[in-house]
């Protein structure tokens, strides 16, 4: 008998992430400099002033070359589902593959519409009907990070479906269901808004570096105004939605939410690590300490994941082991329970006299909830990587408070027209920008490495997602992919630099 | 509307949208066409510089149209999108790499401090040009041909090997260019965006001497154009096809299938007879005339007869991609399809697709008012 090749799957995972990363980079300066080029075009077909037609032009080039290898790493992320997930775009296609669809129909027919009229309009469409595209590229980048987050979030939390035994997938059941799930509502609010939040930094540094050098300080202040008030208010959202997204998480993902508090026995009453260090190779059950060291917020994790100061808070070793008290059940008896269930569904497919389909389909149903785990070789494949989750959430939701209040400063000097001044806060603003880039990044870490093992949470591991591929076509085409992007990347930093460099030009008509 | 509508009628009426997004697609290869034309019309870098604008500001939408392509795909016969993309997933992969190396080429060609230099970028370009029309035309050329897959649901309850479609070549895709019928299609694709670059080169572009060199080139690449499509129809129209049962589902060998189904659906015969009348009135008229109307027709003709060619793969009891592999594991769209809510939900969403096209269509009109042309090109300094 063939036996699965972990690794095909590791590697599968392995481009994967590589393929989403490198989109990553581009996707969240999209979705913010989008609407910072529609506000500037707005002012500046409202006034008419060329000042503001240059400010506008300037962003937008930017935007362009910005735009087009995000375009670039998006393709193939849209087939990889199909490619290297093969099994997964069966098991859950009648579901998943809706969003994608609209996502197309949607959102980037508007996008790629409406960015040619942007960028070729300025001599040959009207004044009124070019501003408007700057508008439509922006409202149509961001639906487009709508359905495809719609599409993740149901990963997180599959909800509005049923497996159906007969054609050995989930159905969809409830298409309202799957829109406005609470995961998604706060995943895409959470998503877009920090993604304002490195685009307004992108535009604070960009600015701040003129300011610096005392280039074109006119074009640099208008560009921080908008960029700060956008920025601070993006940002404070951005804590908000976080928080929702935390919660969402502490009730769906109990693992993943103890893998970012770094939790090992859960109690009632938990405090809230503000900053700590776990201690290295500690595994479940075993009597070592959490923490090496750490700074903690009293029972702040139990109001964060149930609102509620005394609520009790599962640690990894409670899901692992099962927990009596609070009705958690061992990981043991959810891996039987799902072997089970696989069991049932082959009764069910191969029996020949109905009755015995029958009992088989109950059997099925009462340990569905299960399914998944039939597929984990050991405990220790349900336990996400702890160390990456914990760091990378702790430093993104750090940096998120950090961006406040930089945000904060800017706006104040910036109003009190003193900004130019204060060269510290300029040099900070311009170290702003890869932070940005790193908290938004990791935010996607916590996101994904914390559900580990599952694509499709408790229904579907990695290792049953796979398509039938030899490891080594993986390999060839994630090494073929790492080249490539870097390639573009360097070639993308470059050119921006270069532009960002050459400066905004002066407009004469 | 749709709750009324039969599950089979759904997946129909889904079949019918996949054939037209894929025929919307193939017009849409104009701009592949028109990236290999440019080295062979431009004689210098202004030239250059007007034909790659006149397509340029088109790119995205021919990219947009294939992930439309696919998203709708995977949402209305997921079976297909596991199996063919899982399995054949060199051709995917080489088709797909072609298209991220042409996303970043047009805003990055001229850009100073580009890293790779213009003239990679234009290779770029060129590749992109020749190869994704030639393999997207072998893969759908498979939907005639077959593939070796094979589909098993019970797989899923194997727990050390859970993959439901596996493919039975080492290949794994490759394989299919060496079929004389998929690789007809290929190259008639590959010729048809050429003769469609060419015309919407005559339409969008202003300068005498450049479309003069142009309506060569339409000439000759409708020649080789008229040769591999007749090539291909020929093979299509006197092979054996696979059809499928419709008491009991299973799948066997008919000759002349897809020559039967034009019969069994006259109108679909109809709309193939007149997409390719039209075709050949936009070569007459571009070739001979120089008219910008040219476009039109076998723009037109290009989407009729594509579609009518995708409808005969799928409707009337026929198996949209055969497995050579088992036979009874080919895909139909009955097999293949999301459920009937998914569909229905779906169907929803298609009532959008009129008004995309209407704005599509509006905001090109507006752009395309003045036609490109090197005194334009020269004076705006967002040009590629
Ligand atoms: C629509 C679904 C979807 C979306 C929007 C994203 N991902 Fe994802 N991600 C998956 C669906 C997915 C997946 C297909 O489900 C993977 C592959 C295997 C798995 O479990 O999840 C995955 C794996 C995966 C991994 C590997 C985790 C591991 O192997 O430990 C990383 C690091 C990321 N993703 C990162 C990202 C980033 C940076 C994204 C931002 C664009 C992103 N994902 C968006
Ligand atoms: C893993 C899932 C993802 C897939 C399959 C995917 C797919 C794609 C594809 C195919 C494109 C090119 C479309 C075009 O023709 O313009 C694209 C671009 C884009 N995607 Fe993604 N994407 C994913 C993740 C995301 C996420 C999570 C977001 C936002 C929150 C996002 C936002 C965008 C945006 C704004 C663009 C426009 C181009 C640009 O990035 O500059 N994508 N994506
Ligand atoms: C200020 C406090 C913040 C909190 C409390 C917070 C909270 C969270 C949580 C809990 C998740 C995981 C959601 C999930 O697993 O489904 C998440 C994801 C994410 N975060 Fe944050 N975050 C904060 C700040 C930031 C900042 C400043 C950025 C970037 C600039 C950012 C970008 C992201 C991204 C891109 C994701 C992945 C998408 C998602 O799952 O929503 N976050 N955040």
């Amino acid at each position: 008998m063939e036996t699965f090749d972990i690794s095909l799957v590791d590697w599968s995972r392995a481009q994967f992430a590589l393929t989403a990363i490198y989109h990553w980079i581009f996707v969240p300066l999209t979705l913010g400099l989008s609407f910072i080029v529609a506000f500037m075009h707005t002012i500046y077909y409202k006034t008419g002033s060329l000042k503001w037609k240059s400010t506008t032009k300037f962003w937008m080039k930017l935007f362009g070359i910005n735009f087009a290898i995000g375009v670039a790493t998006g393709i193939i992320l849209e087939f990889e589902f199909g490619t290297n997930w093969s099994n997964y775009s069966w098991i859950v296609g009648d579901i998943f593959g809706a969003p994608l669809a609209i996502e197309g129909i949607l959102a980037f027919f508007i996008e790629s519409t409406f960015i040619a009229v942007m960028f070729f309009g300025w001599t040959r469409v009207s004044k009124k009907f070019h501003m408007l595209s700057s508008w439509f590229v922006a409202i149509g980048s961001n639906l487009s990070a709508l359905w495809i987050l719609v599409a993740n979030a149901w990963m997180q939390n599959p909800v509005g479906m049923q497996f159906n035994p007969d054609t050995a997938r989930n159905e969809m059941m409830n298409f309202w269901e799957v829109i406005f799930s609470p995961t998604a509502v706060h995943k895409f609010l959470h998503t877009i808004t920090s993604s304002y939040v490195l685009a307004s930094f992108f535009v604070i540094g960009v600015s701040a570096w003129f300011l610096l050098k005392g280039r074109h300080l006119e074009f640099a202040k208008r560009s921080i105004l908008i960029a700060a008030v956008f920025g601070l208010l993006s940002s404070l959202f951005t804590a908000y939605s976080g928080d929702g997204s935390a919660y969402d998480v502490a009730q769906t993902q109990p693992m993943k939410f103890a893998a970012m508090e770094g939790l090992y026995d859960g109690k009632e009453g938990v405090d809230l690590i503000a900053v700590g260090m776990l201690t290295p190779g500690k595994k479940f059950n075993d009597t070592k300490d959490d923490f090496v060291f750490a700074l903690k917020i009293p029972k702040m994790a139990s109001i964060l994941a149930f609102r509620n100061a005394n609520a009790f808070v599962p640690g990894i070793n409670d899901l692992v082991n099962g927990n009596k008290k609070y009705k958690i059940p061992a990981l043991e008896n959810r891996i039987l329970n799902g072997k089970t269930a696989i069991a049932a569904l082959r009764d069910y497919k191969t029996a020949k006299i109905s009755i015995r389909k029958k009992q088989a389909l109950e059997k099925f149903r009462l340990n569905y909830k299960d399914f998944g785990y039939g597929y984990l070789p050991d405990k220790d494949s349900a336990i996400p990587n702890v160390p990456l989750t914990f760091y990378s959430f702790h430093i993104m939701v750090g940096l998120g408070f950090l961006f406040i209040m930089v945000f904060a400063l800017i706006l104040f000097y910036s109003l009190k027209q003193t900004l130019d001044k204060k060269h510290l806060l300029l040099k900070l603003s311009i170290l702003m920008i890869p932070l940005a880039y790193i908290s938004s990044e990791l935010g996607w870490i916590v996101a994904e490495v914390g559900r580990q093992p599952w694509t499709i949470q408790d229904l579907l591991p990695t290792m049953a997602s796979t398509s039938h591929l030899s490891t080594s076509s993986v390999q060839i085409t994630f090494w073929l992919f790492a080249i490539l992007f870097t390639v573009l990347l360097i070639a993308e930093i470059k050119i921006l630099l270069h532009q960002i460099k050459l400066g905004p030009k002066e407009e004469r008509s | 509307m749709f709750e009324t509508l039969s599950h089979l009628e759904l997946q129909q009426y889904w079949w019918m949208i996949i054939s037209l997004l894929g025929s919307l697609f193939v017009l849409m290869t104009f701009v592949q066409g028109g990236q290999t034309l440019v080295s062979q019309i431009a004689k210098n870098q202004t030239e250059r510089k007007v034909l790659f604008n006149s397509v340029g500001r088109k790119w995205d939408l021919t990219f947009t149209t294939l992930v439309t392509f696919g998203g709708a795909f995977f949402a209305s016969f997921p079976l297909f999108y596991s199996t063919s993309f899982g399995g054949a997933y060199w051709v995917w992969m080489i088709i797909l790499f072609s298209f991220i190396i042409q996303a970043v080429s047009y805003e990055y060609r001229t850009k100073t401090n580009n890293f790779l230099g213009e003239k990679t970028y234009n290779t770029f370009l060129f590749i992109n040009g020749l190869l994704a029309p030639i393999l997207i035309g072998v893969a759908v050329g498979t939907f005639f041909t077959g593939s070796e897959f094979s589909v098993d649901k019970l797989q899923l309850t194997n727990i050390n090997d859970p993959v439901i479609s596996r493919w039975e070549g080492a290949a794994h895709g490759l394989e299919a260019v060496l079929n004389i019928t998929n690789l007809a299609l290929g190259l008639a694709v590959f010729t048809l965006s050429r003769v469609l670059g060419a015309l919407y080169f005559i339409n969008n572009i202003d300068d005498e001497t450049l479309v003069e060199r142009i309506v060569k080139q339409l000439k000759r690449c409708s020649f080789a154009f008229l040769i591999f499509f007749l090539t291909f129809v020929a093979l299509l129209l006197t092979k054996k096809g696979f059809a499928v049962d419709t008491v009991n589902q299973e799948v066997y060998l008919e000759n002349y299938k897809y020559f039967h189904n034009f019969l069994h659906m006259p109108i679909v015969l109809i709309i193939f007879l007149l997409g390719v009348v039209f075709v050949l009135i936009g070569i007459y008229l571009g070739a001979f005339k120089k008219s910008i109307k040219a476009i039109w027709y076998a723009g037109i003709g290009t989407v009729a007869s594509v579609f009518s060619i995708f409808l005969i793969a799928g409707l009337n009891n026929t198996a949209f991609y055969p497995s050579t592999f088992d036979i009874q594991n080919s895909l139909t769209i009955q097999n293949a399809s999301s459920s009937k809510y998914t569909l229905t939900a779906m169907s929803y969403v298609s009532l959008i697709v009129p008004f995309v096209i209407l704005y599509i269509w509006y905001a090109w009109k507006s752009l395309n008012k003045k036609k490109v042309s090197k005194k334009d090109i020269e004076g705006d300094d967002m040009a590629y």
